[in-house]
């Protein structure tokens, strides 16, 4: 959770690298891996973003971020089994987990470490269980499937290269959004109260006004992602709303960098790509999982990309 | 809803919060007194119930021998857990204890399942009442089944025996002297580090002793502590986090306020618990036991 090492010509240059790096990768990759599992990196890359809005540069841990992302995700697919257009059915689904968000950040902001952790997560399993009853929207156990995806300005959506970059623009809007909101006065702001909410207060801000201004941008962009996900899919089910999603994107940011926003995109990457060879291998996926957490947490706390910047600022 | 009907409720929701009461009384300990969130709590419950099984079909054991081999066997792999593990995160942020232990249950959960598969070639299996406990018991104004009975009572006076040593005892102002301020403690010659240790291994074999009661009542299965933890962990924000009698009294009453609610309005039974906790978050961040400083 540590704010980057890097200098500010040097992370100029660097971010624009660093950009058209990931940029030319983004672009490839549905030609090198199949488009569904490209257009999934897209999803939760952005949902690990949008988490990591929250836990990297805030300081809180929510274990319940699949509230969000799931609450869009039925949005979405409600909107899209009902007639709307791909846009409005996304923008429906960003605004869903918008108004839930606001008061689920309301209650829980005000607590903070592992309690914000614990009340958040149990909020999440609050609407989990509410999908699983609410069968007349949600579908239940059943999940919704078969979602129409009407096309849009000559964009074939039964095709999955059209899907995919479609999504891609879709991803590369809200990363720019995620991405001014660091950099912004409000972002520094945000790193002061993690770091010293006492000195934050007393200079004039108020720290929980912040953090549920956080909270909810952090959940608008999850919404997105998961509006994302459902299109690429054209199912939902009730694993959208699972604790074990909410724990899958802590550990997609953890593995891939907290506190920085390429490191989620690759930590989720990373995770979907070993999930997809595990299951053509045959191998239990939890168990490959949970050790991978296990470690990442014991011993490779700052991720992939945290690392990787550490030694760049060492050698320079 | 007649007054038998509503008796019942009343008995199966005391059950029902005998879990709940023993998981967070679990909880409280390794949080209250080491401040480790430990997510696991709920993958060691099932371990506990698993292990008796698991004696069962190795060595023939039956339930009281594996009421007590059980919690001591899967406590002394919580000592191990703490020793090898949680042990390199102290200091760091607590969030770190509680993506470990998250990691772990995923962990534990699919070892179990595998093992589970390909030894006994099932993914669930029952576990028989000890014969003394089979049938059931009249209470003079309702028939209720032996087992769920002893069920409360045990768990009742394991919860009260716990609150005993830890408040009430020597051994129990060591505990609490050796985790509020180590420093000093340790300059009395008190060896902190294996006090924590103990607690730890306490704490988890009060969940792993949780799970053998519950493996008759739910059958032994790899998830079967999965849901059980995120209920539990809305009942120790309720209680407050930490509190001994805080997280046994909540518990129990939990248990039977989300029976009764269920015989009333069933759709409402699982949402129940988490809208109590909004409510009480709401009035009461700290919990209805909680302390004031806890943080």
């Amino acid at each position: 959770m540590t704010a980057l090492p890097l200098t500010r010509g040097r992370g100029r240059t660097g971010w624009a690298l660093t950009l058209i790096v990931c940029a030319a990768v983004l672009l490839v990759l549905p030609h090198v891996i199949y488009p569904v599992l490209a257009l999934d990196i897209l999803a939760f890359g952005l949902f690990a973003v949008a988490f990591d809005l929250l836990f990297g540069f805030s300081g809180l841990l929510s274990f319940g971020h699949a509230a969000f992302w799931g609450v869009s995700a039925y949005a979405t697919a409600y909107l899209l089994g009902h007639g709307q257009s791909v846009p409005v059915a996304l923008l429906g689904g960003l605004l869903a987990a918008v108004l839930i968000a606001w008061p689920i950040g309301f209650l829980s902001v005000r607590s903070i470490g592992i309690y914000f952790s614990m009340i958040t997560l149990a909020f999440a399993q609050m609407l989990s269980f509410l999908a699983l009853q609410w069968t007349d929207v949600t579908g239940g156990e059943n999940g919704l499937q078969g979602l129409a995806r009407p096309n849009l300005l000559g964009l074939d959506f039964s095709n999955g290269f059209h899907r995919y970059y479609f999504a891609l623009a879709v991803f590369a809007v809200g990363f720019f959004a995620a991405y001014r909101t660091v950099r912004s006065p409000f972002g520094k702001t945000l790193v002061a109260v993690r770091d010293n909410e006492t000195r934050a207060r007393s200079v004039g801000y108020s720290p929980t006004r912040f953090k549920l201004t956080a909270f909810v941008i952090s959940a608008a962009l999850s919404g997105l992602a998961g509006a994302l996900f459902v299109f690429g899919h054209g199912v939902v089910s009730l694993e959208v709303v699972s604790w074990r999603t909410s724990g899958e994107v802590v550990m997609m940011t953890l593995l891939g960098g907290t506190g920085t926003l390429f490191g989620p995109v690759v930590g989720a990457a990373v995770v979907l790509l070993l999930r997809d060879v595990l299951s053509t291998a045959n191998l239990p996926v939890g168990i490959v999982t949970g050790l991978v957490f296990v470690l990442t947490v014991l011993f490779f706390r700052r991720g992939v990309v945290g690392t990787l910047l550490g030694w760049l600022a060492r050698r320079g | 809803m007649n007054t038998q009907l509503m008796f019942i409720q009343v008995f199966n929701g005391l059950v029902n919060g005998a879990f709940f009461a023993l998981l967070s009384l679990g909880l409280a300990v390794i949080f209250g007194l080491l401040r480790i969130v430990n997510f696991a709590h709920g993958a060691l419950y099932m371990l506990g119930a698993f292990v008796a099984f698991a004696l069962g079909q190795a060595l023939g054991l039956g339930f009281w021998p594996a009421l007590i081999l059980a919690p001591l066997l899967v406590g002394a792999l919580g000592v191990a857990l703490e020793r090898g593990l949680l042990r390199r995160l102290y200091g760091l942020d607590p969030s770190y204890n509680l993506l470990l232990t998250f990691g772990l249950t995923l962990l534990v959960q699919d070892v179990i399942k595998q093992v589970m598969l390909s030894r006994y070639a099932v993914s669930s299996a029952p576990y028989t009442i000890p014969q003394e406990l089979v049938g059931a018991t009249n209470l003079g104004f309702v028939f209720f089944p032996t087992y769920r009975l002893f069920v409360i009572v045990f768990a009742l006076v394991v919860c009260l025996a716990t609150w005993f040593v830890i408040e009430r005892t020597r051994v129990g102002a060591v505990i609490r002297a050796a985790t509020e301020n180590p420093t000093v403690t340790q300059a009395f010659g008190i060896d902190v580090s294996r006090w924590v240790t103990i607690v730890f291994g306490l704490g988890v074999a009060l969940a792993a002793l949780a799970g053998v009661l519950a493996a008759p009542i739910y059958s032994v299965e790899p998830y079967m502590g999965s849901e059980l933890i995120i209920v539990t962990f809305a009942v120790v924000v309720i209680g407050g986090m930490g509190s001994i009698l805080g997280s046994v009294v909540t518990g129990f009453a939990v248990g039977v306020l989300v029976a009764l609610g269920s015989a009333l309005y069933p759709p409402i039974a699982n949402t129940l618990v988490f809208v109590l906790m909004a409510l009480v978050l709401l009035l009461r961040p700290n919990g209805l036991f909680g302390l004031p400083e806890a943080k």
